[in-house]
């Protein structure tokens, strides 16, 4: 069954948009190309123009709606709030389910998958090896969101030697007061950034909570969405929704910006959310559990480091924005600065990235004035996507920074503080 | 549909990366703010004013219509390919040139979002005031050629004020320089004002020479609250009448007040306000509050509810998103929106809001007013649902019923949002024949093919009318 929406059934949704063209304050991709076929208005036109076959699925339309980010800013400030993001989904669907998939959306199918495969084959330093890349099976999104033209003369994490799912067993007794949250941990933080994948369990763990890590679960689908892959997208989400509705529990959590708007959104498209439990980003979760009043009781190092954030896109247009800033500012090891442009896009967009390497690296570039001028040596963020695109952005541009996922640093005072 | 050759000619001129005539391009084109829908027939994205001048000189040649398009924000239509034609979009020429410091001059591309440069300037303690609500997205250009006014124009103006020199590619394809960077300028006829507000019918704007200002050092918002339509009206000419000028001063009625409390937004407003005026003032930071304890001591005769000054920015900023919350509100009322700008000597705005009320009362349709009241140019925004019978010529009715109470209070049917094709059919309650004929006797002198921007402005000059609906769309 499919929970994702056709066009048709955006109809209705088409109208709202009144063409006042606020949107193009707003599309990262408008302020690089100047073209209406990039904005959400030309989009909208255009997704209007297929349904009344005024216009054809031809390569123009797929060069058009293969522009877009899926990053959401276009709906948080239409003033009628089109879903742009889930039309241009619907859309690239229909492109799909006509015309196949493109070469890179057919690499993704094959990966996101079988996870056992996934597991063997995106090991340790292999991982880099393009050889080896080719035996990944082609559905994991990691397949899709980090393959080798991707990764090519990028700045890499260093790569861990076992995946999250050895780091950690998949239940986790706490104080049974407190009850048990679910982790979610989705492709890059179990197999790039296993590192923090595990904070996102350990963290509440420390916190009294028991921590259910469902060893059932994939992909998110993010790049399966991003590349207008229906069939898959619904695999996906049918193997989590099961292996997350497994087990009572009071949230389910996540640690990466993206997966969140996947399990939030667009699982909820069509019949609102498929979960027994609410979605909470970690950051919201570990303020609700006040853990940003705990890091401020710490004492106060002497040595601070300044920090900065980036805003995800899939946070920010959820108005996520105050919950990680209230952490990091608490930071007893940090001092917090606010950089100029915090919410401009990273510029890497699910699969956006690997159709259109030139723009997405002219979208990031734009980060790089703010990211300077921060005098900061860490900026932290909390989407391992957004994550490896910044790393990429501040040695491009030679700036002596590192970015991390938030989590390393609320980890690292807590830790310090239980040493101490 | 343009023959290959000419087609092969604009290739020459700009590149094929910058041409297009694939139907996607056309479709993404072929509408703007008003939701009308007209097909051109290619899509160029030019750089330079020589390669301007090229396009519009073989558009000239050939007799083919040239729409110059910004962000297609307009809201009267004005770059809709009526006639088809060639869209210049200029969204490319998009380069600040330079901002000169010691004659605090900006010079820029039409294509530079209002917005952008209002940023790089203010870096610089300078200030450019026009700021139409549309300034994160519309171009100068557009601006420019709508002659764009905002909240701030009570006391700063419109665009027109800060233009001091343009160069233009006229109609034939020549290029022109107007005005200059001196303050002072009296050589020959004023082209420069006379191409701003022209709405791109008597050629492309391709640079712009704009007067900045010092920036003002703080500023104070404030909320009034009325017990009536009646006394808020009243207190807008009351103010500007107590020689006080506020750098703006927006007017919102009862039922836009309600729409946005249907649409769930809660104002935190006195239960029996029927109207509020925002009022903001600036200037050195010790005369701000004498000017709001004036602004107090005029308003207080009139039926005040409540004054809300804000102490803070985000308290500011809570009073202007009272303001935002209307325009997308206005649908619980009806699915369809006719926005007139009139505009009204400033004392007879009192008068023109009585009217509009005996209107919405005599046709039984609800009719929403807001807007810029401090310069007496007040947002009527006629809600209907256009699917009830008879609705349509209800809807005209109306219209030229507000208009002609507009025009017989001495005040013009656009203040800021120029004619385009919408508001063709009125142009004539305003302008007597004579006007019109020296304006269209000035048309034809700088266009004798009618080829730059065709089919606006003026009526009989547009024979497909009315324009189709876009397709799949409200009003
Ligand atoms: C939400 C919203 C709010 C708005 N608020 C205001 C407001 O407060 N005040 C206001 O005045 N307007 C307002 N507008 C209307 C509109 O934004 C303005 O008219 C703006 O100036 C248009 O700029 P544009 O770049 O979008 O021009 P377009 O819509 O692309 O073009 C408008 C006209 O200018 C001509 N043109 C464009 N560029 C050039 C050029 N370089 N040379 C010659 N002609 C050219 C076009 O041919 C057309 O006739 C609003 C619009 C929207 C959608
Ligand atoms: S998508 Fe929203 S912001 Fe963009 S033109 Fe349509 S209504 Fe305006
Ligand atoms: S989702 Fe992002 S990239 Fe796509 S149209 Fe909207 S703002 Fe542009």
């Amino acid at each position: 069954m499919s929970n994702q929406k056709d066009l048709e059934e955006y109809a209705h949704v088409l109208q709202q948009c009144v063409r006042c063209g606020a949107c193009q304050a707003h599309c990262p991709v408008y302020s690089e190309t100047g073209r209406e076929g990039s904005v959400a208005r030309g989009k909208i036109v255009l997704a209007a123009s297929v349904l009344s076959g005024q216009v054809v699925l031809d390569e123009r339309l797929q060069e058009d709606m293969g522009l877009c980010l899926l990053c959401g800013s276009c709906v948080t400030h239409c003033p009628n709030q089109v879903p742009t993001d889930k039309i241009v989904g619907a859309l690239r669907r229909k492109i799909t389910d006509q015309h196949g998939l493109s070469s890179v959306g057919k690499k993704v199918a094959k990966v996101t998958g079988s996870k056992s495969l996934m597991k063997t084959l995106i090991k340790g330093a292999e991982f880099l090896s393009p050889l080896l890349f080719k035996k990944i099976p082609e559905s994991s999104g990691l397949r899709l969101r980090f393959s080798p033209e991707i990764l090519k003369g990028r700045s890499l994490p260093p790569l861990a030697e076992r995946t999250l799912f050895d780091r950690v067993p998949e239940f986790l007794e706490g104080d049974p007061e407190k009850g048990i949250v679910t982790v979610f941990a989705g492709c890059a933080l179990s197999y790039i950034y296993p590192q923090w994948g595990e904070l996102l369990i350990r963290i509440p763990h420390r916190l009294g909570f028991s921590v259910y890590f469902p060893k059932k679960q994939g992909c998110c689908g993010m790049p399966a969405l991003s590349s207008g892959n229906s069939a898959l997208i619904s695999k996906l989400s049918e193997t989590n929704i099961g292996a997350l509705n497994k087990k009572k529990s009071s949230v389910i959590l996540t640690g990466c910006a993206s997966c969140r708007g996947m399990l939030a959104g667009h699982y909820a498209e069509k019949s609102g959310s498929p979960f027994d439990s609410k979605i909470l980003d970690i950051h919201q979760f570990l303020v609700a559990n006040g853990v940003d009043k705990i890091l401020a009781a710490l004492p106060q190092k002497k040595q601070t480091t300044r920090i900065t954030y980036h805003d995800p896109c899939h946070l920010r247009s959820e108005g996520i924005t105050r919950e990680p800033r209230a952490l990091l500012q608490a930071l007893p090891q940090a001092d917090y600065v606010e950089m100029e442009g915090a919410g401009l896009c990273c510029g890497l967009g699910g699969t956006f990235t690997a159709h259109h390497p030139d723009l997405s690296r002219m979208i990031g570039d734009k980060k790089s004035s703010g990211l300077k001028k921060t005098g900061a040596t860490i900026v932290a963020s909390s989407c391992p996507g957004c994550i490896l695109q910044l790393q990429d952005i501040i040695d491009r541009n030679g700036l002596q920074m590192q970015a991390l996922h938030t989590l390393e640093l609320i980890d690292q005072a807590l830790t310090d503080e239980q040493q101490s | 549909m343009l023959n290959q050759d000419i087609l092969d000619k604009l290739e020459k001129i700009v590149g094929s990366s910058r041409v297009s005539w694939q139907q996607v391009d056309l479709v993404t084109h072929s509408f703007d703010a008003t939701q009308r829908q007209c097909m051109p027939d290619v899509v160029v994205h030019p750089t330079t004013t020589q390669e301007v001048s090229q396009i519009v000189k073989l558009a000239n040649e050939e007799k083919i219509p040239i729409l110059p398009r910004g962000a297609g924000s307009g809201f009267t239509g004005g770059s809709l390919p009526v006639r088809g034609g060639i869209v210049l979009v200029l969204t490319r020429m998009n380069r600040i040139i330079e901002i000169d410091t010691d004659n605090l001059v900006a010079v820029v591309e039409p294509g530079v979002v209002t917005a952008h440069l209002q940023r790089k300037v203010e870096q610089l303690g300078l200030f450019y005031p026009p700021d139409p609500a549309s300034k994160d997205f519309s171009t100068l250009g557009g601006n420019v050629a709508e002659c764009a006014g905002g909240p701030r124009c009570v006391k700063y103006g419109v665009t027109r004020d800060y233009v001091m020199g343009l160069t233009v590619v006229t109609p034939t394809g020549d290029i022109i320089q107007t005005g200059g960077r001196a303050i002072k300028n009296v050589v020959g006829y004023d082209l420069t004002r006379l191409i701003v507000g022209a709405e791109g019918t008597l050629g492309v704007v391709t640079e712009i020479i704009l007067r900045l200002i010092p920036q003002p050092e703080a500023r104070k918002t404030m909320l009034v609250a009325f017990t009536s339509i009646e006394g808020a009206a009243e207190g807008v000419s009351t103010i500007i009448r107590g020689k006080v000028i506020p750098t703006t001063l927006e007017f919102i009625d009862n039922s836009a007040l309600s729409c946005i409390r249907q649409a769930g937004g809660d104002l935190g407003l006195p239960e029996h306000t029927q109207a509020v005026l925002i009022i903001e003032v600036d200037g050195a930071s010790d005369q701000l509050d004498p000017q709001v304890a004036r602004i107090e001591e005029l308003l207080a005769p009139l039926g005040v509810l409540e004054i809300r000054v804000a102490a803070t920015q985000e308290e500011s900023e809570a009073i202007w998103k009272v303001r935002r919350a209307i325009s997308p509100s206005l649908r619980q009322l009806n699915p369809h929106k006719f926005n007139e700008d009139i505009v009204v000597p400033r004392s007879r705005v009192p008068e023109m809001i009585r009217a509009l009320e005996k209107i919405s009362a005599h046709y039984n349709v609800p009719i929403v007013n807001f807007g810029h009241a401090g310069d007496g140019n007040i947002h009527v925004n006629v809600m209907v649902n256009l699917d009830e019978q008879g609705m349509r010529e209800t809807v005209e009715k109306v219209l030229k019923e507000i208009f002609e109470t507009t025009v017989a209070l001495q005040g013009s049917v656009s203040g800021e949002h120029g004619i385009g094709t919408a508001k063709q059919p009125y142009i004539a309650i305003e302008l007597s024949p004579e006007t019109l004929g020296t304006m269209r006797a000035i048309k034809k002198a700088l266009d004798p093919h009618n080829i730059m921007n065709p089919g606006k402005i003026f009526p009989e000059l547009n024979p497909e009318s009315p324009l189709p609906l876009l397709e799949n769309s409200a009003v």
